[in-house]
């Protein structure tokens, strides 16, 4: 198989094919409304304006996006969280019918020269978390909407039956269609659509052509996906990326759109139109030299994607075992990625937008489907990335084709395997400690391990089960918890601290216990705990780089901003830090990768003809970040009490967690809390789980106490008025807003500092209301 | 299909060069409709010591397997080719060439390379050039991949 130089047209995957009466669907659509526009250039990395859909109305219209908008909000994600504001009320939620959903671009986006440039950003209030959430997703969508003329889609409103919104950026239309025929589930009505509206019928015509679609479990459950196509000429088949956090897909189905259709006349290297292309293609080389001469013996994203980090995660305690109880498992090497390097089809341009040599969208080609309606089908799945293998360890599935199957079936069906994954191994957790059990789990024996029921779970979400459990369980950790509470089943305590959410959404898939810094890596975040906003677990357990609260809370503002960048440009965080100068340790900030940093200022100018500085990046993102989080505020949450986590991401819950790692606890009893090391042989198991408990809730605390004041926020969390006039807002609704927000606060008593701080301790600040003398 | 298995590939006779540049002009005559040659030329003559060294495309082909639209194909007569027509400029062949053979020039986003046209051959006054036929299973080389850990 590890051959190369294969003619495109001879290339085989080996699935089932599908052939499928085009006529037939095509004649079943009924255009509810077309709207002509005036096709227009991309400029300097701008379209100039965004889409307007409303499926409620019909309305279709064209915004301009200003150049204040550029200097305020950059793009991307920024532009998504100011049409969001001009648009909710704070009272909308997922299913509202002014809630929306964004799907935008950025400057950088879609250009080819730079690896991991074809990034689309996705928002949407979600059914989660009932604030806004934000995906960075991969595929062809978002670079294909800025070429037929948008930098932003803005959906409003919910279609009467199932829908196709389809821009063509051929013609210059866009048409919202019915489309009763087509297939609900991913990989197949992404295959449908994409020659349907493919112009020609070659596989170069096709790969003009991206499809954002869900799948039918997504219409029950709050862990909905979207899935962005990317048509693959040798594979011949639509591959697809995921957004997959925070249930978008769930609020893609509510508004009964059944998916999103792209396509563009044509494209090139510098369709753009960057200021200076010649400089532009001079930092991409770099790059792809970097990742040809050192990829193989740093991350080895090529060969195996992000599943690299397996080994490396369970060999640090930090791969998630048994719904975080473990970070590392005897059986974990069933499951590391030469395991999957043996079924990914190797030598192909693996990127999910053109030109990105780190290439870590792998596939396996031809997987005979073993359980559900597909069963004996042979597909192409694309993956499993880390976060996927890392889902199924924490349920104890250790099995390579168990790990493809949930892949599969996740993918197809609009589910986000993090979320499931996560949600699962709690349930999972619940079943041994007799809280849940097969009757009260609608038949399903949910223990670890057990695959099997792990997809029957699926395939009857996916059914539209009307199971008490199947339903609740569809929405996920938070609702769980809650009827496993309100049904008295277990102590409430133990519920709480094992259910891995925090926000309502469900943990992504590290341990955090042993890294103060990312616990607030996971608990101060706008959307929920995902780790793309800090990844600091080697900075701060590792390398202990990171000692002090005033350090990791510098540590939790740097990287959050540096991060959100990315997603305000349309691009990938990995060719950053996944692949590193050969130089990069001897650098003053290696954490930083500083050459790469300044690869993004001249990538940025390059593209726009701004000349900024990599300070100016920070203050591009830390304006959408408080933004971001002021919105949160707006809508009722975004305080400390909702960046709260569970203790199993603090600590040891058990009895069994603590005496797996005694040696570890025993000795932190004794140096970080200072007990006499004789006194501590003698307390019971349970004494020293709680003396852990109380000790490390009060350091979360101080740490959210730190991190606060860094971020320029009060000690409930808000962003203070004065920050962000220091930022550049007028808007006077916001500023109001948060001014009578903190006034309220104050009269609650929620001005305070969280954290207990001993004698010759101090809070960040001891000033009440250190706020008002910043302007 | 039919598989081409030799393919023309240029070989530098340094001996009989004397650096009058009158390839890359010839070969930039081709790709850019103009004499500059330098950095719009395939291929690239310079000065080493006291002699001259070629710098130039081997058709070796590993760049065919990093082409995200198909824009590089083995063509009959077993060259490598570019379709610039297809390129999307992503520079993904010019940054994994691992002789830095395919090429970028200032004024085009879309890469170009040596096609064995032979202009170069023609034009030299020295004949220090040739073409000469080579089995594309022995240049043939594909993207390395280390296994796992």
């Amino acid at each position: 198989m590890v051959e190369g130089q294969r003619a495109i047209e001879e290339y085989k995957t080996g699935n089932t094919k599908h052939t499928w009466d085009l006529k037939k669907l095509r004649s079943a659509h009924k255009i509810l409304t077309s709207y002509s526009y005036k096709k227009g250039e991309v400029t300097k990395g701008y379209a100039n304006r965004s889409l307007y859909v409303n499926l409620s109305s019909g309305a279709i219209s064209e915004k301009p996006v200003t150049d204040e908008m550029k200097k305020m909000f950059t793009g991307g994600r920024g532009f998504g969280l100011k049409l969001l504001w001009d648009s909710l009320k704070p009272t909308t939620r997922w299913n509202s019918q002014e809630n929306e959903l964004l799907i935008t671009t950025g400057p950088l986006c879609g250009a080819t020269q730079y690896a991991g440039s074809g990034k689309s950003l996705c928002l949407s209030v979600s059914p989660s978390t009932n604030i806004i959430c934000d995906c960075n997703v991969g595929g062809f969508f978002g670079p294909y909407l800025k070429f037929a003329g948008f930098d932003a889609l803005e959906i409003q409103g919910k279609a009467k039956q199932d829908v196709v919104v389809v821009i063509d950026g051929e013609k210059g239309t866009v048409s919202i269609e019915t489309a009763p025929l087509e297939e609900t589930n991913t990989h197949l009505i992404s295959e449908q659509l994409t020659h349907l509206y493919a112009t020609e019928n070659t596989d170069k015509s096709r790969q003009k052509v991206s499809v954002v679609s869900s799948g039918l479990a997504a219409e029950h459950s709050y862990w909905g996906c979207l899935n962005f196509s990317f048509y693959d000429i040798r594979r011949k088949v639509p591959r697809i990326k995921q957004a997959g956090r925070g249930g978008l897909g769930t609020v893609l189905r509510d508004k009964k759109i059944k998916a999103l259709v792209v396509k563009v006349e044509r494209f090139d290297g510098v369709s753009n139109h960057p200021a200076d292309p010649v400089r532009l293609a001079e930092v991409g080389i770099n790059l792809h030299r970097e990742i040809r001469d050192l990829d193989r013996y740093q991350c080895n994203m090529r060969a195996v994607g992000t599943g690299h980090l397996v080994e490396i995660m369970d060999a640090y305690d930090l791969l998630p075992t048994e719904n975080y109880r473990f970070g590392s498992f005897p059986k974990a090497s069933k499951i590391y990625s030469p395991k999957f390097y043996e079924l990914f089809t190797k030598i192909i341009p693996d990127g999910c937008w053109h030109g990105c040599t780190m290439a870590c969208a792998k596939t396996v080609d031809g997987y005979t489907v073993m359980t559900g309606p597909y069963k004996g089908e042979k597909v192409t799945v694309d993956g499993p990335e880390y976060e996927t293998i890392g889902a199924c360890s924490n349920m104890s599935i250790w099995d390579p084709l168990w790990v493809l199957e949930f892949n599969f079936y996740c993918d197809t069906y609009g589910i986000d395997t993090i979320s499931a994954g996560t949600a699962m191994a709690f349930y999972m957790e619940m079943y041994e400690y007799g809280i849940l059990n097969k009757e009260r789990c609608d038949g399903l024996e949910l223990c670890f391990g057990n695959a099997d029921a792990a997809l029957e779970l699926l395939h009857r979400i996916a059914q539209g089960d009307t199971g008490e459990f199947i339903t609740i369980a569809a929405k996920g950790a938070r609702r769980v918890k809650d009827w496993i509470i309100k049904n008295g089943w277990g102590q409430k305590q133990l519920v709480e601290d094992t259910g891995m959410e925090s926000k309502g959404l469900e943990f992504s898939e590290y341990v955090t216990k042993e890294s103060l810094a990312m616990q607030g890596g996971y608990g101060l975040t706008l959307k929920g705990p995902q780790h793309d906003e800090a990844w600091l677990i080697f900075m701060d357990m590792v390398n202990n780089a990171i000692p002090t609260f005033q350090k990791k809370a510098e540590a939790l503002h740097y990287f959050p901003m540096w991060r959100t960048w990315f997603g305000l440009n349309g691009l990938c965080k990995l060719p950053w830090n996944d692949i590193e100068p050969a130089n990069n340790a001897e650098t003053s900030e290696p954490a930083k990768v500083p050459e790469h940093v300044q690869n993004y200022v001249d990538y940025q100018n390059a593209m726009t003809g701004w000349d900024v500085t990599k300070e100016d990046l920070i203050l591009q993102s830390e304006r959408c970040y408080n933004w971001q989080r002021a919105m949160n505020v707006w809508m009722g949450r975004g305080q400390r009490k909702d960046d709260w986590i569970p203790f199993r991401a603090m600590g040891p819950v058990t009895e069994m967690e603590y005496l797996s790692r005694k040696e570890r606890y025993d000795k932190q009893l004794v140096e970080k809390i200072g007990l006499p090391q004789k006194h501590v042989e003698k307390m019971t198991v349970q004494e020293k789980l709680t003396m852990l408990y109380t000790f490390r809730r009060n350091q979360y605390q101080k740490l959210a106490d730190a991190v606060y004041y860094r971020r320029g926020w009060t000690p409930n969390g808000v962003p203070a008025p004065q920050k962000m006039k220091q930022l550049g807002f007028t808007d006077k609704k916001m500023l109001k807003m948060l001014q009578d927000k903190i006034t309220a606060d104050e009269k609650n008593g929620l001005n305070v500092w969280g954290g207990t701080y001993e004698k010759g301790e101090h809070p960040p600040s001891t000033e009440k209301r250190y706020w008002e003398k910043w302007s | 299909m039919d598989h081409p298995t030799t393919v023309k590939i240029l070989k530098f006779h340094a001996e009989k060069c004397k650096g009058c540049l009158e390839c890359e002009k010839a070969c930039s005559q081709v790709h850019f409709k103009t004499k500059d040659g330098g950095q719009k030329s395939a291929i690239r003559i310079t000065k080493t010591g006291k002699g001259y060294s070629m710098h130039v495309c081997d058709q070796r082909g590993l760049c065919l397997d990093m082409c995200p639209v198909g824009a590089l194909i083995r063509r009959k007569n077993g060259v490598v080719w570019l379709d610039k027509e297809v390129c999307i400029g992503c520079q993904a062949c010019v940054g994994f060439c691992p002789i830095g053979a395919m090429r970028k020039a200032d004024v085009r986003i879309e890469p170009f390379k040596c096609i064995s046209c032979g202009s170069c051959v023609s034009a030299c006054p020295e004949k220090a050039l040739e073409l000469i036929e080579v089995k594309i299973a022995d240049i043939k080389q594909v993207v390395h991949y280390k296994l796992g850990v």
